[in-house]
């Protein structure tokens, strides 16, 4: 399993090219790498297939059309969802958390509704809610996480009892690397009468996430950070709020009837998919899951273990390091600082040894606020990084605690 | 190694003793703002007397480039018209891009100069700006407000 990484870096075009030669690339929570497959269905489909889905009358409209409704096919069997229907595409995961806002929470939340979601959120996951607690004069209540980044759960019960209409919660922390337990949370809320609108940005690329299993009524995650295009993104949207959701954005091809003075809409997803698609996206995003689930997504969560446990051992044994998270059953991002480094500065210098981490808030100010910190560095992993990447990863840090060491 | 470009030993010295650290009691410039890219954080307060920048301070937190940079900014321009700041500010945002000064930056001398290997590192323009954007906006409010004084006044007395 350890080879994995070796194997399939063969597949990346990007890792092959010189310019990246040594590249180690550490920020796939952010967005990850192509492999040549994603990038040649697309241009399968812009060289054979490409016209306008859902509108001509010719052999060549059909098959753009089958194109983009296999893809949807596909991402409805990935994460288990009864039927396509069930399957919206966005550009990505921050449209999806925003047409659940818009789509259906403003159609159902009332004055004085209480709206739960977690001081980890992705700010994704968080200001959409903001907004609509705004309009509603709703009330946005968090769930707080404790010193070792796992949510307090007795806080949820608590706020549970006040009947909340929506539940947002991540499943996996981009921030902190807190794999949070969704399953029976969601469990809870229902018992709560809630709605659960779950952020799988950072779960659906690792691990193997079923919307029927978890009975999930909304699941939101991007293309890109699975291997796939940039710009294509996926709300999951169970059957049963569909009579309750209204279109957000009116024109084409979401419409069924137009008349002078009304329209009628189409059936659902498409009603929520106004105006030609991006459907090279969306072919792309299936490549995606193709080259995943040849994989395996237990192959994948297990190489990610594998990394992430190693790369934690290592990290505990350097000097001045402070890591932020849980200590066991961690995902795949791991946020740290090491002492009297500024992350930028830390970044700045990794990057001249050709090792990419991210530094910042990582897009969830609340997780920095909470911490009482302005800023971490981040590793985040997929399955093209090896052991030897994290190696370099130490090395890198152990060189730049010398170099700033003057600066102490 | 260009990193040595970066940062330069100036540059340590104004992050180690950070030059007008504070807040000043009595300001008539305060802004604070934020590098949304990296959290660094920065409030500024300064006394501006008939054009004149008379005293200014920095608060706030960030990486080596920005602190060093707020440092060095706000020993400049103490005694500076606001004029001059501005020239200043504009010459400084061309030596972080492009590693070249004019003749008002280099008789602001070397701690100034220190600055021109940011150039080699695009992500880093924004942490050396961070001071000298809020500065500016600072100061321009600073005017607006006084435009505004000036015409209550002049139709004060007609």
């Amino acid at each position: 399993m350890s080879n994995l990484g070796h194997t399939i870096r063969r597949e990346f075009p990007l890792f092959n090219d010189p310019a990246n030669q040594g590249l180690v690339y550490l920020d796939n929570a952010a967005t990850t790498q192509r492999p040549r497959q994603v990038v040649e269905a697309m241009q399968d489909f812009y060289y054979h297939d490409n016209a306008n889905p859902h509108r001509g009358a010719y052999r060549l409209a059909e098959r753009a059309t089958q194109s983009y409704e296999d893809a949807r096919d596909k991402v409805a069997g990935f994460i288990g969802a009864a039927s396509s229907e069930e399957i919206i595409f966005t550009r990505n995961a921050t449209e999806a958390v925003n047409l659940v806002a818009y789509a259906w929470a403003d159609h159902v939340l009332q004055e004085g509704d209480d709206i739960i979601v977690t001081e980890m959120e992705h700010h994704s996951n968080l200001v959409p809610w903001q907004m609509l607690a705004q309009r509603h004069h709703a009330s946005l209540r968090y769930v707080g996480f404790d010193g070792q980044g796992q949510l307090q759960l007795d806080q949820f019960d608590a706020l549970l009892r006040l009947r909340p209409r929506i539940v947002a919660v991540t499943q996996v922390s981009n921030a902190l690397g807190t794999i949070n337990p969704v399953a029976e949370m969601i469990r809870r809320a229902h018992a709560a009468g809630a709605v659960v609108v779950l952020d799988g940005a950072q779960s659906v690329p690792h691990m193997a996430v079923n919307v029927t299993e978890l009975d999930v009524d909304f699941l939101v995650f991007s293309g890109h950070k699975m291997l796939g295009p940039l710009g294509i993104g996926v709300l999951y949207a169970h059957k049963r709020l569909h009579s309750a959701m209204q279109p957000v954005l009116y024109g084409g091809d979401m419409i069924s009837n137009v008349d002078y003075d009304h329209s009628d809409w189409n059936d659902m997803p498409w009603k929520f998919e106004a105006g030609t698609q991006n459907v090279a996206g969306a072919v792309g995003l299936a490549a995606a899951i193709d080259f995943l689930r040849d994989l395996g997504m237990d192959a994948v969560a297990e190489h990610d273990r594998l990394l992430t446990g190693y790369a934690l051992e290592q990290l505990q044994q350097l000097d001045g390091i402070t890591l932020y998270g849980p200590r066991r059953n961690h995902g795949p991002a791991i946020s740290f600082n090491l002492t009297g480094i500024h992350p930028h500065d830390l970044a700045t210098y990794l990057d001249q040894a050709s090792i990419a981490v991210r530094s910042g808030h990582h897009c969830a100010q609340i997780v920095m606020k909470k911490l009482g910190l302005a800023a971490t560095a981040r590793a985040s992993f997929y399955i093209y990084n090896t052991l030897e990447e994290v190696d370099r990863l130490i090395a890198g840090l152990n060189q730049a605690k010398d170099y700033f060491k003057k600066w102490l | 190694m260009a990193l040595d470009q970066l940062y330069q030993e100036i540059l340590l010295d104004h992050y180690k003793q950070p030059r007008n650290k504070g807040v000043l009691v009595d300001p008539n410039v305060r802004l604070e703002l934020k590098n949304p890219f990296c959290g660094d954080e920065i409030l500024l307060t300064l006394r501006v007397d008939d054009g004149v920048v008379t005293d200014v301070a920095f608060s706030g937190h960030g990486c080596v480039i920005s602190q060093a940079s707020a440092s060095v900014m706000t020993e400049k321009i103490k005694g500076m018209t606001v004029q001059q700041v501005k020239q200043m500010a504009e010459q400084f945002s061309d030596l972080v891009k492009t590693g070249h000064a004019e003749t008002v930056l280099r008789e602001g001398g070397d701690d100034l100069d220190a600055f021109s290997g940011v150039c080699e590192f695009p992500t880093r323009v924004k942490c050396a700006m961070l001071a000298w954007r809020t500065l500016l906006q600072g100061l321009e409010h600073h005017e607006h407000q006084h435009h505004y004084l000036d015409d209550e006044k002049s139709r004060a007395t007609d």
